[in-house]
């Protein structure tokens, strides 16, 4: 049905009237047009006009527009995605303001359908859960291994919680050991860690995360007054050439010849610690290199903490490169997408130490994992990423 | 005299380009941006009496709450990451939520814990408010909480970002809001069209973190307002309809307090207090005071005393003409919230959540009340219609005389 209406000068105030009364008019193309709009949304501010516009269609749209503006998040940008929660969110208050129910039944399937996006499968939670808490009981304790990172962060909760109401080791055990399953955030991994210690059992924290623990490692190379940061020295150039590493070759480093050491960190968080591992070189640089391999083609993100400067490279080609000193320090600082090959895939890292004197400003260090977009980890086809050289130090 | 009546025009044009209401609290530190409420009268005899309604929030959030007409706005941060962005608006009278609207971050946010994604300030123009976050995603919605255009300017430039987080809240001049994004890795300003989302102007920055916020030159008989951009470098002026700079004073500032503006004249956090005098396209320095430093919050000035307050918060009163110490005043605690000034009182709330009514006077300076609002408070106050407003990571106050 279409309103005869549409083109005359009073459809304004009548589609003021049909909002605030809830008469629902639109057609499926015009709900599809509008999603169309929001979905190609473009950054720098570019189309708000149309943007604005499509919001404003949706949001007379009721029921029938909830279910594609929440499919549409599936091919949109992050940007696109904030246009479509908005009309989303403008759909429900305008659905609220004239009393009516929510779909509570397309809802909630589209909530479990793990294909959609996590991050509108979220908002129509949330959503639904304001008109029907018991949702939360229904469906949470299903999403221990969801791919939105929230569903999960809310089912571990409920098994912490399960687990943390008895004293008796065997009943708790299991519970937590299914919770660290689907865990993907340090905080809860900790809890479980403990909890499940206190009762005899102990967890491979690095392995879970998927920290990669050993690295081949070559330096240290000039980086006072910062220069270095910029500088290709000769690893740098033979990683971007594609060529692999050889332990008997030596480089010209800032104190000397240096030549690639395989080492490895057992820290529980991947950390390698240069400043403790090697030295704290001030005003140096170090590269570290790992072979990882993927048993297929995948996209994947590097995870990356480190409080100094750094590059990054995956199979010869530059993802990011950042040049900020001991501003902080976190697992999980620098999320970098990144495209892994079937097989064996080099990732190198460029890691640079500044010559501040103050005592916040001496570490010299590098926690890096690869995961999924929840934080899951993915893990090497072999049992851990290797180095491509033999062990001892770098020097 | 053509000169005088183009700028005359401009300044009009400038304050009929929102709808302005004196009462509001429009944006970081006020509408000038020097945290003085002009015309109110708030509450001195502050007691749990005075708390007028206290409103729950979610998440976490260090930006302080803007007024524009009868609705208080808000933002603040949630989530394991943060990257849950909410936008709140609060109906001033009785603390009744309005409407919300929620975003997903498209940049960094990983901050200090002491800071939150929702660390700026928001700002309006009368008829739109903007939201800005550590993330660096600009919002703009009007009113009604329809969103106007949205900017990933985390996303557009992915460097500039700080681990530490970002503070730096927007200022509005006209039709264009300016903002400030300076890191260590990359460092830019850009004045940014309230109407389309698009940039107007960007500027290059020093590279090097920084969490001033831009300060407000107001238009004068023969000038236009200018935007004052701080960093480690100094302050300098420009213009915000072009981006265009107008002076530069480089003899290096905070990279936390900001600016303020008393009188054409302005305070910097420079090498202690500095004050200057803009004059066309250059300014002459007046004095230098390496006993007035101010920590965390910014400099105020009202009746000819410059008030800053460090980091064993203790207050100390200046005079503005000469920047001679007159008196200091020992508070209670760590501050990083701003004060303001009304009615020739000065309003301070410590990171304890406690806050502190003072009457300066011309050789001390009286605490006329005190109230604990036992929530750590980090941001800076608002006021409008006779009201105070703060808020802490958990709840919106409202501070007013019982009716």
């Amino acid at each position: 049905m279409t309103c005869g209406f549409r083109k005359c000068g009073a459809f304004p105030a009548l589609m003021f009237v049909a909002l605030q009364f809830g008469c629902i008019c639109l057609r499926a193309d015009e709900i599809s047009n509008a999603v169309t709009t929001l979905q190609s949304a473009q950054p720098a501010g570019k189309g708000s006009v149309e943007l604005r516009a499509a919001v404003k269609t949706l949001s007379g749209g009721g029921e029938k527009a909830m279910l594609p503006v929440l499919t549409g998040f599936k091919t949109a940008s992050p940007l696109a995605a904030n246009w479509l929660r908005n009309a989303f969110e403008a759909v429900v208050s305008v659905e609220a303001g004239a009393k009516r129910s929510l779909p509570a039944a397309t809802l909630e399937a589209f909530i479990t359908d793990s294909s959609q996006s996590p991050i509108a499968r979220r908002l129509a939670y949330e959503t639904l859960k304001t008109q029907t808490p018991g949702i939360k009981g229904k469906l949470i304790p299903g999403m221990l291994l969801d791919p939105s990172a929230e569903f999960r962060r809310d089912a571990v909760a409920l098994l912490i919680e399960e687990a943390t109401k008895t004293d008796a080791a065997g009943v708790s055990t299991p519970l937590l050991q299914k919770a660290l399953s689907g865990a993907v955030h340090e905080d809860q991994v900790k809890t479980i860690a403990e909890a499940l210690k206190k009762n005899g059992e102990t967890i491979n924290i690095q392995r879970h995360f998927g920290f990669i623990p050993q690295w081949s490692i070559v330096g240290p190379f000039d980086n006072k007054g910062g220069k270095g940061f910029a500088t290709a020295f000769t690893p740098e150039s033979e990683t971007a050439d594609g060529k692999s590493i050889d332990g008997n070759v030596e480089y010209d480093g800032q104190l000397g010849k240096v030549q690639w050491k395989s080492l490895a960190t057992e820290d529980d968080f991947g950390v390698f610690d240069i400043a403790k591992q090697i030295e704290n070189y001030k005003g140096s640089l170090m590269y570290a290199r790992t072979q990882w391999s993927s048993s297929k083609d995948q996209n994947a993100e590097v995870r990356l903490g480190t409080p100094n400067a750094w590059k990054l490279w995956v199979n010869g080609k530059l993802v990011f490169e950042r040049e900020e000193y001991h501003r902080s320090v976190q697992m999980d600082q620098y999320t970098v997408p990144v495209s892994l090959k079937a097989g064996e895939n080099t990732i190198m890292l460029k890691v640079c130490q500044n010559e501040q004197e103050q005592e916040w400003a001496q570490r010299y260090q590098f926690q890096l994992r690869i995961c999924d977009n929840s934080g899951s980890a993915i893990l090497p086809q072999t049992t851990t990423a290797q180095s491509e050289v033999k062990s001892g130090a770098t020097r | 005299m053509i000169k005088s009546l183009h700028y005359g025009v401009v300044i009009l044009l400038t304050a009929m380009s929102g709808i302005v209401n004196s009462a509001d609290w429009k944006q970081f530190r006020g509408n000038d941006a020097n945290s003085v409420a002009v015309g109110e009268s708030l509450p001195t005899e502050l007691s749990g009496d005075t708390i007028a309604w206290k409103a729950p929030l979610p998440g976490r959030g260090l930006s302080g709450p803007i007024i524009v007409g009868n609705k208080v706005f808000v933002s603040a941060s949630s989530g394991y990451t943060q990257d849950r962005l909410h936008v709140i608006c609060i109906d001033a009278a009785t603390g009744d939520s309005a409407w919300e609207r929620q975003f997903n971050a498209t940049g960094r946010t990983m901050t200090h814990e002491k800071m939150s994604n929702a660390t700026p300030t928001m700002a309006s123009d009368g008829e739109r408010v903007l939201a800005f976050f550590s993330s660096n995603d600009l919002i703009c919605l009007n009113m009604a909480g329809e969103l106007q255009w949205f900017r990933g300017l985390g996303s557009e430039f992915p460097n500039a970002s700080n681990s530490l987080g970002m503070s730096s809240s927007p200022i509005i001049v006209g039709s264009t809001v300016v903002v400030q994004v300076e890191s260590d890795a990359e460092a830019f300003a850009c004045g940014v069209d309230m109407n389309s989302g698009e940039t107007i102007w960007q500027l290059e920055r020093p590279r090097a973190a920084n969490w001033t916020s831009p300060s407000l030159f107001p238009a004068t008989s023969d000038q236009p307002a200018l935007v004052l951009l701080q960093s480690s470098k100094g302050l300098t002026a420009v213009d915000p309809a072009t981006g265009k700079v107008v002076w530069n004073f480089d003899k290096g500032a905070s990279t936390i307090p900001s600016a303020t503006v008393s009188d054409g004249t302005i305070v910097i956090p420079s090498n202690g207090l500095t004050v200057i005098r803009p004059s066309g396209d250059n300014f002459e320095q007046l004095w230098n005071s390496a006993g007035l430093s101010p920590s965390t919050p910014s400099p105020v000035v009202i009746d000819g005393r410059a008030f800053v307050l460090n980091n064993a918060g203790v207050l100390s009163a200046g005079d503005i003409k000469t920047g001679e110490r007159a008196w200091q005043l020992r508070l209670r605690g760590s501050f990083s919230s701003t004060p303001i000034a009304a009615g020739g009182y000065l309003y301070a709330f410590n990171e304890a959540g406690n806050a502190f009514v003072i009457k300066p006077e011309p050789d001390k300076g009286i605490i006329v009340s005190e109230l604990d609002l036992a929530e750590t408070i980090l941001c800076s106050p608002g006021a409008s219609n006779g009201a105070l407003y703060v808020r802490s990571d958990k709840h919106l106050f409202k501070l007013a005389k019982q009716p």
